[in-house]
């Protein structure tokens, strides 16, 4: 951790137009949660389910984990931070930390308050911010390392979120098992108790431990592996 | 004092080399790295700032390996070419972010002295989005220049500024030379790197085509051989004359004109209208063949 670079880099992510692109996937959610209302229990946790972990925190986790580092990729001014006595996975750390603590701020918070929204209970707010948070630090580890791998992560990310995260990893048998939402969703049905998720409906792929387990692998593994490609990532343009 | 050196240095991509045996000492003083665009600048560059590992030979920095190496950056300074910042912040606080991950002991003043150094004093509290390009790149060479480096690598620093801001930058990078710092500068315009630089070494499609003081590089390129097309009313008699002043190494005839191959391009020039006249040839267009800078360093490689 760096805080000279978590610093540079929250101000880019929280500011200019970004700042309000951030808000509206949280305001969606809560307000098709008002709309929701009135909706059946298990037909809430699924809408509940589908818009938070298809569609917000992927989708969150995407802008905030590119937006911590591709944009300076991109234009070249990642060389002020290269260009410094300082470990690359220091670099790729804080850039993770900073990354991962906005989208769990902008996506775990609104999923605890959709779920209240809903009127669904206490308990399950809990579990499912829970499993939002954990989700959304895994995407931006994912997301930064995306970032520093290919020139085109935005387009990668959206098709890795969507369709795999969004339609594959939702609906597909076999392939759900490596889904990140599976894997959170695990958590939060471990959080509540075999009987509780049964009766909202909820039976995710893996089970609690695992997909903790999971999610710590590949958090760490994004984070450090990202760090590697950073000693060796070519700094200026054409020629 | 430091020493830059590239021992053999090679890079391609897949099938493409991009820079090819390239050997050279980069000393104290001010070094300007001339190529064309595409020449293999950039990615010399790279090499040099321990971002990109030579695919065969070896960059060190007083005898230390460059790539990887994010020691050498307590000794090194880099002025990007790119105009990016960080636009949500001032320039004093870039500065000092700068400062700071170098890990100065007093990097309030450090940032100081550098924004003093640049003449960006009077402007450092305002954000970086409201500067101009001359100020934008004042500011990156505060960045750079703030630990003391014993080297500076600068990118195209001169691209986009005004007469004055390239006079400023001057004789920073002279007064820098003058203390005993090792300075490189790359472009690909001569008479920008011959101004200041007491070396000049020249790429050309990643080659290392010439190299020495900006006299001697100025001498190899107006020496070369000029091509001229000539159109004229009489070309046979015109080539025989000119063929006899021996100022053309070579003429070649065709239907309406003569391609003149001139050795000595100050005396042809006088030598061609006087000719014309002296034979009675009406001259109807002298075309000197492509001077652009890609043919001035082409010429120069092939020499070697």
């Amino acid at each position: 951790m760096n805080a000279v670079v978590a610093r540079l880099t929250a101000g880019e992510l929280l500011g200019r137009r970004r700042g309000v692109v951030l808000v509206i996937l949280p305001a969606v959610m809560l307000l098709l949660a008002v709309l929701a209302r009135s909706a059946d229990e298990p037909v809430k946790v699924t809408i509940l389910t589908i818009v938070a972990f298809s569609l917000v925190v992927p989708l969150l986790g995407l802008v905030l984990g590119t937006g911590a580092i591709a944009s300076e990729i991109d234009d070249g001014s990642i060389v002020y931070l290269l260009a410094k006595p300082m470990s690359r996975y220091a670099i790729a750390t804080t850039k993770v930390v900073v990354a991962a603590a906005v989208t769990v701020a902008l996506a775990a918070v609104p999923t605890w308050a959709a779920a209240l929204v809903l009127g669904l209970s206490t308990d399950v707010a809990i579990a499912f911010a829970l499993a939002a948070a954990l989700a959304g630090i895994c995407y931006a580890a994912v997301f930064v390392l995306l970032s520093v791998a290919t020139r085109s992560a935005v387009v990668f990310g959206l098709l890795y979120a969507l369709v795999w995260e969004g339609v594959v990893g939702g609906f597909v048998p076999g392939a759900r098992v490596l889904s990140v939402q599976q894997w959170a969703l695990g958590v939060a049905e471990g959080v509540l108790g075999p009987a509780a998720a049964a009766d909202i409906g909820l039976d995710a792929a893996v089970g609690a431990t695992t997909g903790l387990l999971l999610m710590t692998g590949v958090t760490l593994g994004a984070t450090w592996y990202a760090g590697q490609l950073l000693r060796t990532l070519r700094v200026t343009g054409d020629g | 004092m430091s020493e830059l050196v590239l021992a053999g240095v090679s890079r391609w991509y897949g099938n493409v080399v991009a820079v090819n045996d390239v050997t050279m000492t980069i000393g104290p003083g001010i070094t300007g790295l001339l190529g064309p665009n595409g020449a293999g600048k950039s990615t010399i560059l790279n090499m040099m700032g321990g971002f990109l590992a030579p695919s065969a030979g070896a960059v060190t920095l007083d005898g230390e390996v460059v790539f990887k190496n994010t020691d050498i950056y307590r000794r090194v300074g880099i002025v990007p070419e790119g105009e990016a910042l960080y636009d949500g912040i001032t320039g004093r606080q870039f500065v000092m972010a700068n400062a700071r991950l170098q890990r100065l002991p007093d990097p309030a003043a450090a940032t100081a002295k550098a924004l003093d150094l640049v003449d960006m004093t009077a402007p450092a509290d305002r954000g970086l989005a409201t500067y101009s390009k001359g100020m934008k790149q004042r500011v990156k060479m505060a960045t750079a220049l703030v630990h003391e480096p014993d080297v500076l690598l600068l990118d195209e620093p001169f691209n986009g500024m005004d007469p004055r801001q390239r006079l400023h930058l001057m004789d920073l990078l002279r007064a820098m030379a003058a203390a005993g710092r090792t300075v490189m500068v790359s472009s690909h315009i001569l008479e920008e790197v011959e101004q200041i630089a007491d070396t000049i070494q020249v790429l050309i499609a990643g080659r290392h085509a010439a190299s020495g003081d900006y006299r001697e590089i100025r001498r190899l390129m107006t020496e070369r051989p000029h091509q001229f097309t000539i159109r004229c009313s009489d070309p046979r008699s015109l080539a025989s004359a000119v063929i006899a002043d021996g100022s053309a190494a070579g003429v070649s005839v065709h239907e309406d004109g003569v391609d003149v191959q001139a050795i000595d391009v100050g005396r042809f020039t006088r030598l061609l209208p006087r000719v014309a006249r002296e034979h009675g040839v009406r001259l109807h267009e002298v075309t000197p063949a492509d001077e652009s800078l890609e043919s001035v360093f082409a010429y120069l490689v092939a020499r070697r």
